[in-house]
């Protein structure tokens, strides 16, 4: 009677339980298949999903970043004005930075980011239109609204631009693209979750016998448990092959050929490397946790007595 | 020890099948018990084995307390019990040899401990020769011995067999009791529910009868005394 080492598992026992997991897997021929099948378009689903929103993500978090609130000074202002104002600015809470850009400066670069065509306005080098400019850098994207206001209620303001429509669109579409994703990717891994759970449960069934022997010799359920834990977990490893190279090798093309002939220049993709190792550690993962939580939740119900 | 006080089952369906029961049996006692069927002769024996909790009572085996005993402490009582039944629940894709090697697979036994202890409960029941066969191949008293070999292949102080003989014909059920009693002279105690007034009759132990959840009857050497 060895009653010691009942909780702690042997070496020759792991091999044992992958053993019969393995077993399992061929055993159940089409069920098998048909969870896999079943895993492989969750992962794939939300392999893509997870591509499209990191990418979004980055994208919105680098446009929010260049977010800046442009104050366009009354021009006629006279110097210690503009320089009580800009204190002013500075005193506001969430201004990280305030720069001054004298309005020679601002139509320099509105020249320059016209190029050729900026050529025109050097007409206006003699008699300048443009206002003398406070830029500042708000100490985050979504304060940059209630700086504004703050900054309009403040004296020789003329006008305050942060680009208030694109920042709230890129909000707003930035909010509902990660929730409708997250809602599918959840629905999407229950699915998974539910169909493999089946699997493994017509396994139990099948071995329900054998299960009834091993408590009645005195088995632990741990033991028992087992070989339905690696099951679930080569069901999820073996759906997860497929969304993995689907993915990465989808992601190679988007990234180093269909780059080159799109204009992409305004997206900046997340580059190839790290961020395929990253997708893939996390699809796997993902497969791994459908397939452990399906078999324990099927074995769970039936170990009860 | 077996040791039941005041032991009272009721099933969830509201059917009440032990109804005050008091019982203590000594180590290595040889003990039937005998009763009309549903009067609790299987209710008895699954408490043993902690198969079944009781709805009140208390019962000892030697020095667990099964009522105060923890779900995850079964598997130590299990390992000091054996169980055999009418039916044999022997696995039919799996040889002589290794159902009874499965009982100590799953308790983690070592290997070479396994295999000369399945060989030597073969030879107990006498199916060394039939290592290699499959359950199909065998006949019903063969089959029982197995059931029985896979029951003591873990040395358990409490054999509890549930009609053993059941399903078998006079000639071999004399097979079966003579192992049994083998069995019972290496100090092991043994349970034997059974409907079989031959044996009873003949082979004279100790008789405890259960009648509608309570003991109608315990005598030392008794005899069956039902009319069938």
């Amino acid at each position: 009677m060895s009653v010691g080492g009942i909780t702690a598992m042997k070496i020759r026992t792991i091999g044992r339980h992958l053993r019969e997991g393995r077993k399992s897997v061929f055993r159940n021929g089409w069920m098998t298949v048909s969870a896999i099948g079943a895993t492989t378009t969750t992962l794939l689903l939300v392999g893509v999903f997870l591509a499209v929103m990191l990418n979004l993500n980055q994208f919105a978090n680098s446009i929010e970043n260049d977010i800046e609130v442009r104050v366009f000074i009354e021009r006629t202002a006279d110097e210690s004005q503009v320089e009580q104002l800009g204190e002013d600015i500075e005193a506001i809470n969430e201004v990280a930075s305030v720069e001054y850009s004298s309005k020679d400066e601002e139509l320099e670069g509105l020249v320059d980011s016209l190029g050729d065509e900026g050529k025109a306005f050097e007409l206006f080098d003699q008699t300048n239109p443009l206002n003398d400019v406070f830029v500042i850098d708000p100490s985050s994207p979504s304060a940059a609204d209630s700086i504004a206001s703050d900054v309009r209620e403040l004296e020789f303001v003329d006008e305050v631009d942060y680009g208030e429509e694109v920042v709230q669109r890129i909000f707003t579409f930035n909010e509902y693209a990660r929730t409708i994703g997250l809602v599918l990717i959840i629905g999407l891994i229950f699915t998974a979750i539910f169909l493999i759970s089946n699997t493994v449960r017509i396994t139990i069934v099948a071995r329900r016998k054998e299960i009834g022997i091993m408590k009645l010799v005195g088995a632990t359920n741990a033991f028992i448990r087992w070989p339905f834990f690696i099951e679930g977990m080569l069901l999820g490893l073996l759906g997860s092959i497929i969304p993995v190279a689907a993915v990465t090798g989808g992601y190679y093309y988007l990234y180093y050929h269909l780059r080159d002939s799109i204009n992409f220049d305004f997206v900046q993709l997340l580059p190839f490397n790290p961020f395929i190792w990253q997708l893939s550690g996390l699809i796997l993962a993902i497969g791994v946790f459908i397939g452990i939580w399906g078999s324990v939740m099927s074995v769970r119900k039936f170990l009860k007595v | 020890m077996i040791e039941m006080q005041g032991v009272y089952k009721t099933y969830p369906n509201g059917v009440t099948a032990l109804n005050g029961l008091d019982v203590r049996i000594q180590q290595g006692e040889f003990v039937y018990v005998v009763g009309p069927s549903g009067a609790g002769k299987s209710t008895f024996t699954k408490l043993i084995f902690r198969e079944e909790k009781p709805s009140k009572g208390s019962i000892h085996i030697n020095d667990l307390d099964l009522a105060a005993m923890k779900e995850r402490r079964i598997p130590k009582l299990r390992r000091n019990i054996g169980v055999v039944y009418q039916d044999f629940r022997l696995l039919p894709r799996l040889t002589v040899y290794e159902n009874v090697a499965f009982a100590l697979e799953v308790i983690e036994e070592r290997p070479a401990e396994i295999k000369t202890r399945v060989m030597d409960v073969l030879e107990q029941v006498r199916l060394k020769n039939k290592a290699r066969f499959i359950p199909d191949e065998l006949s019903g008293g063969e089959q029982q011995r197995v059931s029985i070999a896979r029951a003591i292949a873990n040395r358990p102080r409490i054999l509890i067999a549930d009609e053993p003989t059941g399903n078998l014909d006079p000639e071999t059920s004399w097979e079966i009791m003579h192992i049994l009693e083998e069995i019972n002279q290496t100090g092991t105690t043994i349970l034997m529910a059974t409907h079989n007034r031959e044996v009873v009759n003949r082979v004279r132990k100790r008789v405890i009868a259960i009648e509608d959840g309570v003991i109608v009857r315990d005598e030392r050497r008794g005899d069956y005394g039902y009319e069938d």
